[in-house]
């Protein structure tokens, strides 16, 4: 008689087990999917506290000054912490209490003003910056908490506008109506208060671009630390409970006006101390320094990093600073733009047009469609139509090279101008074309895209930058709502 | 009758010309289970939004525990000991389920915001003692909200569940009395037997006071000690569930003039 063996009970691999449904049962699975290299570091990234992730950020941030110039540390550093902390602060009334404040840039504007009026020859009052910083923080918190009792009763589109007037009256105050205190303009009118002290904590002054910079950097990782505890806590839980539905935080025993207050309180500091530190680096405080367009810079820093992520908040002050400052007109770089540009385009076509061989085919195929239609223009049509060079190409070779590919005509009119509208007339067929379709117009598409460039958007800076800075919200808006970090979130499901 | 928690002395509430609750006096006893019933419109979830301070009375007296609550803001009323789940279901969708039931323990909680930026001991203890006190709520139930659960989004939760996290919600709140709006409206009757024993439990482990508006007659009958019908914001029957169940006035209610006629 056959002895039947004793094979232990496997669990069926499919078999449910109790309060585990199939999504998060897999999940684990699919982390481990991810292998090689990049799988490790996105890992280890992933498991690593967030804690660890702000040191990693300040110890590359902290390398910086030595391998930047003093103007590109300015540009490029300083910015992009002022950016960072400013949108920290808004972070806190938008990202988490879910209030749009457009008065928010007022704040910043105060908190300079402030300084300046006691920290200047405008009075003859020189406090030093451990003295004027607090007291800046403090008034403008004060102001916060003012402008936070219309966040009482208001909400969403009301609260924006009444903000937003109180942005416009600051700065219809300081640039226009320039009242007369003890003799002088308090505001200096459209010229602002001059000659502001720079940072002097303790008769130790910050002179240099490197010391403000990582006086700065401080301020960033203290701030970033402290509303990251903040977040954690029963206040930020509140906070982010009162975005989601304030009737119902109300109903579970939070004081829904009195956070609100606070979070508008804590945002104008933020404002202020961010206001103080730019007044003394700048060493003049301007009204034109805080228009609508910083609030928009500001707003865009927040929503592209992600609501509500401190990490977001900071890499999208990275991206938006540094991408502007290369756009600007006047930098020192103008050899980049092009390049981000190409990239930017290189990118999108590698990122979206799948499978893998049909950006391949679109790309290839566009650099020989140039060189043909560069021929054919070449033999058959007068000199002047590719007698052009190309803009700002960093070395004379780069510029004949360019325009050995790219059609770049002289004095022929609209010429830039119709390709522009051909260009974009493209893009909408390539959008409504599918398959090989798609693939076969992308070809024209891509090099119309590089005539424009060479032609009309690389000679006038100043409205490429606003062009392309939209483009890019756009495009990544549409791909990622939630921004860069953020969360997605849903608001009724 | 034990001693009473909530009493309602001639409350009366109109919006515009239309009376929603008229003159109405009701008590709830400590640890009383009391259901409130009535057809579509009767002033039921009014009644809840009088109690919970969402509006105030036109009149009348709301006392919890011998002291008024009229005039009160609602995070203030809960702080009193009177929490309730909201019939549309009103969690905080984008935090997870353990933050939920964390959010609402505020009212009962200190640490400044100052103290949460450098976690002074104080705070990481009362944090401590949230998070326990949240695990220990969901807890009670069963598998359902604990484990991986716990950090899932709210939304990512079936309707059972989120009517569940409700009660968990408003249990953190450390409440006497909870006031529950239709807990077993959109679950099957699996979940509904479930929520009939929960009430239960949560009166007699949990020690709470119950005033519960249900449409269901199954979970009425099982879980009332007294139930209480209102139509067009007047009290219409008072008593056990038989006695109002088979109160004409109350069929009527339901049912129409006729109903009572063909008898």
């Amino acid at each position: 008689m056959s002895e039947v063996p004793d094979t232990p009970a496997l669990p069926e691999p499919d078999e449910a087990r109790i309060g585990v449904d199939s999504w998060v049962a897999e999940s684990d699975r699919r982390r481990a999917q991810r292998r090689g290299p990049l799988g490790l570091v996105a890992r280890g990234w992933e498991s690593s506290p967030d804690s660890v992730k702000l040191l990693v950020f300040i110890a590359f941030a902290s390398t910086l000054p030595f391998w930047l110039n003093e103007g590109d540390l300015f540009s490029f550093g300083l910015f992009t912490l002022i950016y960072a902390t400013l949108g920290l602060g808004l972070n806190v009334v938008v990202g988490w209490a879910g209030l749009l404040d457009l008065g928010y840039v007022a704040f910043y504007g105060i908190g300079a003003y402030g300084y300046a009026l006691v920290s200047s020859p405008q009075y003859g009052i020189h406090w030093p910056a451990e003295a004027a910083i607090p007291a800046v923080m403090a008034a403008t918190a004060l102001l916060g908490l003012l402008l936070g009792f219309s966040a009482r009763r208001l909400q969403g589109d009301y609260l924006a506008i009444v903000t937003l007037f109180f942005l416009q009256a600051f700065l219809a105050f300081t640039g226009t109506a320039n009242p007369t205190v003890a003799g002088v303009g308090l505001t200096g009118g459209p010229n602002g208060i001059p000659n502001v002290d720079p940072l002097k904590f303790f008769g130790y002054e910050l002179n240099s671009t490197k010391q403000q910079y990582f006086f700065l950097l401080g301020v960033l990782a203290v701030v970033a630390a402290a509303f990251y505890l903040a977040n954690l806590s029963r206040t930020g839980r509140a906070w982010r409970a009162l975005r989601d539905d304030p009737l119902a935080a109300e109903a579970m025993s939070m004081p829904v006006d009195r956070l609100k207050q606070l979070a508008f309180v804590i945002g104008a500091a933020t404002a202020g101390l961010c206001g103080a530190i730019f007044a003394a680096i700048e060493g003049a405080v301007v009204s034109t320094d805080f228009t609508v367009s910083v609030l928009i810079t500001i707003y865009a820093v927040v929503i592209l990093g992600g609501l509500g992520s401190i990490a977001g908040v900071i890499l999208g002050a990275v991206v938006i600073n540094v991408s502007s400052q290369f756009l600007a007109p006047q930098n020192d770089h103008p050899e980049i733009k092009r390049w981000l540009f190409y990239g930017t385009v290189l990118l999108l076509v590698v990122l979206a047009v799948k499978p893998w061989y049909r950006a391949m085919v679109s790309l290839l195929g566009a650099v020989a469609f140039g060189f043909a239609v560069h021929a054919i223009v070449a033999a058959h049509a007068a000199p002047s139509w590719t007698s052009g060079v190309a803009v700002d190409a960093g070395s004379a070779s780069t510029a004949k090279d360019i325009a050995g590919w790219v059609v770049i005509p002289v004095g022929h009119g609209n010429f830039d101008t119709l390709a522009y509208i051909a260009m974009v007339v493209a893009l909408i067929s390539v959008r409504n074309l599918s398959g090989w379709w798609r693939t076969v117009a992308l070809i024209p598409t891509l090099y119309l895209t590089a005539v424009v460039w060479e032609n009309l958007l690389a000679p006038n800076p100043a409205v490429t930058a606003l062009i392309l800075f939209g483009a890019m919200l756009v495009i990544l808006m549409t791909s990622r709502p939630q921004g860069l970090l953020g969360k997605p979130r849903v608001e009724v499901v | 009758m034990a001693d009473p928690l909530l009493e309602l002395a001639g409350v009366s509430k109109a919006f515009g010309g239309l009376v929603v609750i008229d003159d109405l006096d009701l008590v709830v006893g400590e640890r009383e289970i009391v259901s409130v019933i009535g057809p579509n419109g009767a002033g039921k979830t009014t009644l809840f939004n009088l109690i919970t301070g969402i509006y105030p009375p036109d009149a009348g007296e709301i006392r919890l525990d011998g002291e008024s609550l009229v005039g009160l803001p609602p995070y203030k009323i809960t702080r009193r000991g009177a929490a309730r789940t909201f019939q549309t279901l009103r969690l905080f969708l984008n935090m997870s389920v353990l933050e939920n039931v964390m959010a609402s323990q505020y009212g009962r909680t200190k640490a400044g915001i100052l103290q949460a930026m450098v976690r002074t001991p104080r705070m990481r203890r009362e944090e401590r003692e949230i998070r326990a006190q949240a695990q220990e709520k969901l807890g009670f139930f069963g598998e359902r909200l604990v484990g991986y659960r716990w950090n899932q989004p709210a939304y990512s939760l079936s309707y059972a569940n989120r009517r569940r996290l409700e009660i968990a919600r408003a249990m953190a709140t450390e409440p006497r009395i909870l006031l529950l709006d239709e807990p077993a409206a959109g679950m099957n009757p699996v979940e509904t037997h479930e929520i009939t024993e929960l009430i239960g439990e949560l009166r007699d482990e949990g020690g709470y006071t119950i005033l519960v508006i249900e449409h269901d007659m199954h979970v009425v009958e099982g879980i009332s000690d007294r139930v209480v019908a209102l139509d067009h914001g007047v009290k219409i029957a008072e008593g056990t569930f038989e006695a109002v169940a088979t109160d004409p006035r109350v069929v009527e209610a339901y049912l129409g003039a006729s109903a009572t006629a063909r008898k």
